[in-house]
């Protein structure tokens, strides 16, 4: 490959092709839009704690959000709302997905670059806008979005219908959209480039686990995300272009009926949900991509059951297309609708458990290392376990009936596309740091992290599905003003407590983080003794991935004291004849 | 030297995830749900006791089995070959697969769709029908008054203090119907069908004593059946976000013994003939 031309600070550092660099931009974006979204939730976990009480010097900081240093209730929903919105789609979905994937699929299976790199350039540019618009929209005319993530009309339709509802909603719907046109170019290339840029003896089979999760994430966002696009738009026609998609006759707000007629809100429900659920997926799988990664290379073993692995993962795929109305078991959906979804559902709770099955079988047999991105895997099997099976409570249809909407969901999708996800990236973050800077991270610091965030996040977590089972409802500003929540409202302080401790342990990762980025160890080609095929070129990777020829892939790829090799491991490009066959183990 | 720290690692790492484990599932033993006061109700109550009876040992299992692996060979100990097992691999694909699909379909099919058939059955005959409209942010409840007949409303004509369920004086069984605001009576031990109407944004009527939860849809007229089982008064919460008074959209339930509940509705006039 010809590298002659040495790229100046714009085209190395901004406007990059390079799939390292832009998989970096996405991570530090995702940092940023982060810091934000946790002071989100912050304020309003604050406030949930202590309802009554005046926060004077929150007043002072934030003028807009309180007043007489309380937390407005219609502040409150867009604090909820833009954490919700921003968490899933501006942190989670761009580290996980478009950060560790575009800079780990060229690396993993031998490819100079992304298939389009210019594609992949336009993608990161589009995702900037949509984060400026999303944090702008708190400085409109009577704040951000308040009508949750999940944005149903009329709420989200009629801009008399919220102070979130009007100028805050329209920049939503914008950056949405403008969102997910970044993310169909970015599964487009993902896809194509899995596909089509394999390296000499990379066959589909012997992709590491990773590469097949952001495959299976991609085909599914790139299906999935078209309805909400259409959502999106219908939507905007409703709100901007006096059309009736999801508004009904005699709707009245302040006493005037207004004129649409003929839609129905329970359409965009389905379209919502048609992709809101694959996305879970979306996030969760490239999350239990990187534990498959982690734990192999810290088991020092093959990842159990690879090939289950894999047909679990397309029978997931597959099923999390069909299953989006347990969503709506309550929504006014015809109940034996209900009861399909809910048989269907459950379903998937076999190959999703086929996959957390393979995690821990892979610790069987193992010659175990603890190094914090192992730790932060075991936290995410935990994490599974109890998110999983707690999902199970809201898939069956007659006890969702009960715990729709409630603080359980709550507890739920944060375990599951929350905490799985995050420690995930943090795993991600320990283990391919010194391919990524060349430099290594603080192990002793990793630990810290590991251990004031695991036992703070599930007892947090685990505590909001109890205060779900006592019948909490979500998007609640002040709860005590239920008279059967108030004894449950010691439970609101818990969490709160366990997670700004949570939160603040945060600041050990950042730490750790910037200051290895110039201080850490330097680290060489190979720190971890892994087999996978990024960890063959030098570290950080250099423009182009191999400074010579690409890679040739001879073995399956974690292929981890079963060979012959006085090494103990054998990286996937090692050749077949390589050792000789006198080293028995 | 590094092997007892390695070691020391371990068990504080396998304490950390029993704990873990012990933590929820000693949380989900504790009785959170509110005493339940419906029929049906008791139906949902036993549901989720099941999922808890039936996913608190998988969990158990599944942390055990995490443990032991990291006592076994978290510490350095000698291991055999890891290499691939089929027998191992076929057992731990079959074992989950069936496992997990006879409790969620036990859960979902048998538990689950006897009591969730209860809620959507068409209400009987006998049963007491009550419209509850939701609007940002209170509950507008009307009774069909003495002529048993729910009358004619119409979007146009509600005005939120004199007419707040838009009741149309031109319909006769209109005239006698009675409308109250966040406030719901109903006969104790009878079959309560409500009718509900919504005309603004999203909302959901919800009783978490009676297990009640259903949205209210604008253009959709929703429905929900239940039988309340004791008296007393129960918060009627909305639980669909509708807007900044959301959490202050309260209504009460009074659940009054069959006398006592007529002796109210007879002391009811209709609202258009106050």
């Amino acid at each position: 490959m010809s590298t002659t031309h040495q790229p100046s600070f714009w085209t190395h550092y901004v406007f990059s092709t390079d799939h390292k660099m832009i998989g970096k931009q996405y991570y530090f974006t995702a940092i940023f839009m982060a810091l934000f979204a946790t002071a989100w939730s912050l304020l309003l976990r604050v406030h949930l704690a202590w309802p009554g009480r005046t926060w004077p010097l929150f007043g002072t900081l934030f003028p807009g959000l309180f007043q007489d240093g309380v937390l407005l209730p219609e502040r409150y929903l867009s604090l909820v709302t833009m954490h919700g919105t921003v968490m899933i789609f501006f942190v989670v979905s761009i580290a996980l997905v478009s950060g560790f994937g575009n800079f780990i699929i060229p690396l993993q299976i031998g490819a100079r670059d992304m298939a389009y790199p210019f594609l992949n350039m336009l993608s990161y540019w589009t995702i900037v806008p949509a984060c400026l618009l999303m944090l702008g929209s708190f400085f409109v005319p009577d704040g951000a979005a308040a009508s949750g993530w999940t944005a149903y009309p009329p709420l989200s339709a009629i801009p008399e219908a919220s102070p979130g509802s009007g100028m805050g909603q329209t920049l939503w719907l914008f950056a949405m959209a403008l969102f997910i046109a970044s993310f169909t170019m970015g599964g487009l290339n993902f896809v194509t480039t899995i596909l089509n840029l394999r390296t000499r003896g990379m066959s589909m089979m012997r992709m590491p686990l990773m590469i097949w999760t952001l495959f299976v994430a991609s085909v599914l966002g790139i299906l999935a995300f078209p309805a909400l696009t259409a959502a999106a738009i219908m939507l905007l026609l409703d709100r901007l272009g006096s059309t009736s998609f999801f508004l009904p006759a005699g709707l009245v707000f302040s006493g005037t009926v207004l004129p649409h007629s003929g839609g129905t809100p329970l359409l965009f429900q389905h379209l919502f949900w048609f992709l809101g659920h694959p996305e879970v997926y979306v996030l969760v799988l490239p999350a239990l991509g990187i534990a498959f990664e982690v734990i192999a290379v810290f088991g020092r073993r093959p990842v159990f059951g690879y090939r289950t692995s894999v047909w679990a993962l397309l029978v997931i795929a597959v099923l999390s297309m069909i299953v989006w109305g347990h969503h709506m078991f309550v929504s006014g959906m015809s109940p034996y609708v209900g009861e399909y979804f809910s048989v269907a559902t459950v379903t998937i709770t076999a190959p999703f458990a086929i996959l957390a099955m393979n995690l821990i079988a892979s610790l069987w047999r193992a010659e175990i290392r603890l190094s914090p991105a192992l730790l932060f895997v075991l936290g995410i099997i935990a994490a599974v376990g109890i998110g999983g099976l707690g999902g199970i409570f809201l898939a069956t249809a007659t006890s969702d009936q009960y715990l729709h909407n409630s603080y359980f969901v709550v507890g739920h999708f944060h375990l599951m596309i929350a905490v799985v996800t995050m420690f995930a990236i943090f795993a991600g973050t320990y283990h391919w740091f010194p391919k990524m800077f060349g430099r290594e991270m603080n192990a002793t610091l990793g630990k810290v992290h590991f251990w004031l965030t695991v036992p703070t996040v599930i007892v947090g977590f685990v505590g909001m599905h109890l205060l779900g089972v006592g019948g909490e409802q979500r998007h609640l500003y002040d709860p005590t003003a239920y008279e059967f929540l108030k004894p449950l409202q010691w439970l609101n302080v818990v969490i709160t407590m366990t997670l700004g401790g949570a939160a603040a342990a945060q600041l050990v990762f950042l730490g750790n983080f910037f200051s290895s980025l110039f201080f850490g160890a330097r680290a060489g080609a190979n720190p971890w003794e892994a087999t996978t095929l990024e960890w063959t070129t030098e570290s950080p990777a250099p423009h182009g991935n191999w400074a010579h020829e690409l890679p040739m892939v001879h073995r399956e790829p974690y292929e981890y004291r079963v060979g012959r090799s006085p090494q103990g491991y054998d990286p996937q490009n090692a050749a077949p004849t390589a050792q000789p066959a006198m080293v028995a183990r | 030297m590094t092997d007892r720290r390695q070691a020391a690692e371990v068990v504080a790492l396998i304490t950390l995830f029993l704990g873990i484990t012990a933590f929820t599932v000693v949380g989900f033993a504790v009785e959170w749900l509110p005493p339940v006061a419906s029929q049906h109700g008791a139906g949902v109550d036993g549901v989720i006791r099941y999922l808890f009876n039936a996913t608190g040992p998988v969990l158990v299992v599944g942390a055990l089995a995490m443990a032991w692996f990291l006592w076994r060979y978290g510490r350095g100990l000698p291991t055999a070959s890891p290499a691939t097992n089929a027998r191992a691999e076929v057992w731990w694909t079959v074992a989950p697969v069936i496992g997990m699909m006879a409790i969620t379909e036990v859960g979902v099919v048998v538990k689950g769709f006897p009591v969730w058939e209860e809620m959507y059955a068409q209400a009987p005959a006998n049963a007491v029908v009550i419209e509850v409209t939701g609007q940002q942010f209170e509950w507008i409840v009307r009774y069909p008054g003495p002529d048993g007949k729910l009358g004619r409303v119409t979007p146009e004509l509600v005005d939120n203090t004199t007419n707040p369920a838009g009741l149309d004086r031109e319909d006769p069984p209109a005239l006698d119907d009675i409308v109250v605001r966040n406030q719901l009576h109903v006969p104790l031990g009878a079959p309560v069908s409500l009718r509900l109407r919504g005309r603004d944004v999203l909302h959901s009527f919800s009783v978490a004593s009676f297990r009640v939860k259903q949205d209210v849809v604008p253009g959709i007229m929703g429905r929900t059946l239940f039988v309340p089982t004791t008296a007393g008064r129960y918060e009627i919460a909305c639980t669909q976000v509708c807007g900044m008074g959301h959490y202050r959209m309260r209504g009460a339930v009074y659940v009054d013994p069959p006398d006592e509940y007529r002796a109210w509705l007879a002391q009811k006039t209709g609202w258009l003939q106050q």
